[in-house]
């Protein structure tokens, strides 16, 4: 073994008038940072290990830890920061493709951060959504091209295609059993059901205990077909072809054989300790008339009664992709920006392919509405919504929804470290291990994603009572109610905005 | 028996009316590429005349099917349970991720077929082809087995390039003289043992009787078998950043 180079990205301070040497934090790293040294009645740490995911911070009953960026540094250099010459040295001794977790972390512009929203000053006042009624429902899905009266006059409402309804326009994003633990899954569907939204099983198959939360559920079917069979497309809300993942756009998904156990094993309906290998591609499509074919076969399979989400990457061409999912015979297109979460991908894939979700998300609802269908499809934006005001402007941009994963794991606890890839999470989020998942209390994460998107809810109703906006169905698509700040010509006639003083 | 004429049928009509059919024996008569016949059906009869096409018994959750001619691509997509005999030939990716059940196709066998089958438990999926196959046979495959026979192939290779591309479970037999030189590195194959011949006798003997094609024909030339090596393929494929 030679010298590991790597120097360790954070350090340990631990303040030594405080530690009592309990070892809670020893008991608390599944990295198995701390230790104690019996000799000296001490606490050590092995910073090498630290991935600086607080949860001894977090626990430490006197304060005592406080996990700091280590300021060892090479010798500074503008090209080769210390980030690309770690990655060299990881890559020289191992050989591996790099792979990291969570969202793509690089400085690239945060649209969101760029819109500016409007509000009523005088004329069209604003309205109180204290006071007021407020529409925070949606419902996605294909919507009727004209109005058709019964025979004595009244609007047909039996004739629609399936939709979802939604009580407020957030679903939680596909995140399979297996990338994350049973508690967290337990806990995103307890919430979708008290918030009247939707949880995704992502596509690891649906555990049978979470069958009676179907109603709240959509069913993911991704290239490996991994837990789908006739029980799992009928118990869910609605079925979603997983094209791509923001994440990692054009390529698959691969979960080590490590992770497949118990449970995991059952609900993927594979063996204990073999790969669950999902192929960059579906494989028998190849054209927008193969997709609409496994639209058609899974609404075959489930009587037309539930809509099919078409989900895929934001990427160059999103527009004229979009364009052909809608008439696929895809109820929703889910579009997922270059940000989004995932439990492992390739550092180079996640950090280098895909485009920003705000100008794919404008580029495909304009891009419909040009083409007249925008009826064919509702549109839900993932992949970087943060706060309820990224929410609001997505909808004025033309998403019906947006799904949030990131979001809700940090309600879950989540501390954003990025290494849900080793299975360790000390949250008891990203990991299979019995005695990391009970550290998820699901009474207490079902709460706090409930007080979250409740929050979110109010604070849309502000936002749109301040525009004078009482629907989410006036918001959607409405970019009168933004307006840019610092951005160029071309940016802003993608998002169909004007500048800030237009 | 139920008879339904297809002739000129849309497809969502002739598979709603196989639906609601109170009888569970069906006979579908002048098919001509209708699609998604018998998708996540179980515990019917389907006996098709003419062409069914593509996704033909798609998530087939148990029951048969029996056709009368040939079928077109992706049949017994993503099936779990059930029988699918073609008497003539199936198009491509025949048993994509097939997870139970059989597929029988007295004929020949399009691209990729067999890819990503996978097997679970008493789930044990089975692909066997009379004939040939084209390329990328059993590509991913997890498990399950898959027989190809090349009946009318005089011992030659029954199967186009690059089988087994990425396999990380179950089996595949070849009947054939020599092995194809394209297989990956992450595949063992060998001349079949008796051992491995009779975990496959009951199926050869169910193909045969199905068909009326004589056993002693099927064993008269060798057969090879084609395993995984590790059901881990990629386990270092990465470095944790």
């Amino acid at each position: 073994m030679g010298i590991n180079y790597n120097v360790p990205e954070y350090e340990v301070v631990r303040d030594p008038q405080r530690c009592i040497a309990c070892r809670v934090c020893e008991r608390q790293c599944a990295n198995e940072v701390h230790s104690y040294d019996p000799k000296t009645g001490k606490m050590k740490s092995d910073e090498s290990k630290c991935v600086n995911c607080h949860r001894c911070v977090a626990l430490c009953p006197t304060h005592a830890l406080k996990i700091v960026k280590n300021n060892d540094t090479y010798r500074i250099n503008a090209q080769w920061s210390n980030e690309a010459i770690g990655e060299i040295y990881r890559q020289a001794e191992t050989g591996g493709m790099l792979l990291s977790s969570m969202g793509n972390p690089k400085p690239y512009p945060i649209y969101w951060d760029k819109m500016l929203l409007n509000a009523s000053q005088v004329t069209n006042p604003s309205i109180d959504p204290l006071r007021e009624p407020m529409e925070t429902k949606t419902f996605l899905g294909k919507k009727p091209d004209h109005i058709e009266r019964d025979s004595e006059g009244h609007i047909r409402t039996d004739n629609l295609p399936p939709q979802l309804k939604l009580e407020v326009p957030i679903l939680f994003s596909a995140m399979s059993y297996g990338a994350i633990s049973y508690n967290a899954h337990e806990c995103l569907a307890r919430a979708a059901r008290a918030l009247g939204t939707y949880y995704n099983t992502g596509e690891g198959g649906l555990h049978e205990d979470f069958y009676k939360y179907g109603p709240n559920t959509i069913v993911q079917v991704a290239s490996g077909r991994f837990g789908v069979h006739k029980g799992y497309l009928e118990a869910g809300a609605a079925i979603e072809i997983k094209i791509g993942q923001g994440a990692k756009p054009g390529i698959g998904g691969h979960l080590p054989g490590a992770k497949i156990v118990g449970d995991i094993s059952r609900t993927r309906m594979i063996p204990e300790g073999s790969d669950a290998i999902s192929p960059a591609p579906h494989h028998d499509i190849y054209s927008i008339e193969d997709l609409r074919q496994l639209v058609y076969s899974l609404k075959e399979a489930t009587e037309y009664k539930k809509p099919v989400i078409v989900k895929i990457a934001a990427v160059h061409n999103v527009a004229a992709i979009a364009s052909g999912i809608a008439r696929s015979g895809a109820d929703i297109i889910a579009i997922d920006g270059f940000r989004s979460g995932t439990g492992a991908a390739p550092t180079r894939i996640r950090d280098n392919v895909g485009i920003p979700i705000e100008l794919a998300l404008a580029a495909v609802d304009s891009r419909l509405r040009q083409e007249k269908i925008r009826n064919n499809v509702s549109l839900i934006a993932g992949g970087s919504i943060r706060n309820s005001a990224d929410v609001v402007k997505a909808i004025a941009l033309g998403a019906d929804a947006v799904y949030i994963g990131t979001a809700a794991l940090l309600a879950l606890g989540c501390h954003l470290c990025r290494t849900c890839q080793t299975g360790k999470c000390n949250w008891g989020i990203a990991t299979q291990r019995p005695d990391l998942v009970k550290r998820l209390n699901p009474d207490i994460g079902t709460k706090r994603l409930i007080n979250l998107v409740s929050a979110w809810k109010h604070e849309i109703m502000e936002m749109m009572g301040g525009m004078g906006i009482n629907s989410i169905e006036a918001l959607r698509g409405n970019r009168l109610m933004l307006r840019g700040v610092g951005l160029n010509d071309r940016e802003l006639k993608i998002l169909g905005i004007k500048h800030a003083g237009e | 028996m139920f008879r339904i004429d297809a002739d000129g049928k849309y497809f969502q009509q002739l598979n709603e009316e196989i639906r609601v059919a109170q009888d569970s024996e069906i006979l579908v008569e002048h098919c001509m590429g209708q699609r998604y016949i018998g998708a996540g059906v179980s515990g019917k009869h389907l006996l098709i005349r003419g062409v069914p096409g593509n996704d033909l018994g798609c998530y087939l959750d148990g029951g048969t099917i029996r056709v009368q001619g040939n079928a077109q691509d992706q049949t017994g997509d993503t099936m779990n349970a059930g029988a699918i005999v073609v008497e003539g030939s199936s198009g491509d990716a025949t048993g994509y991720s097939m997870r139970g059940g059989k597929i029988f196709i007295r004929g020949n066998a399009g691209y990729r077929v067999g890819i990503h089958m996978k097997a679970y438990r008493e789930h044990q999926p089975l692909i066997v082809v009379g004939g040939e196959t084209g390329s990328f046979l059993g590509e991913y495959q997890a498990g399950g087995t898959i027989i190809v026979l090349g009946l009318d192939s005089g011992g030659k290779i029954p199967v186009g390039n690059l089988s087994c591309t990425g396999m990380h479970g179950g089996r595949m037999y070849l009947r054939c003289r020599e092995l194809p030189k394209d297989l990956p590195a992450q595949v063992k194959a060998a001349r079949a043992s008796a051992q491995d011949m009779a975990r496959i006798d009951g199926f050869l003997d169910d193909f045969c009787r199905t068909f009326g094609i004589r056993k002693e024909t099927v064993l008269s030339e060798p057969f090879f078998v084609v395993m995984p090596n590790t059901s881990n393929p990629y386990r270092s494929l990465y470095t944790f950043n």
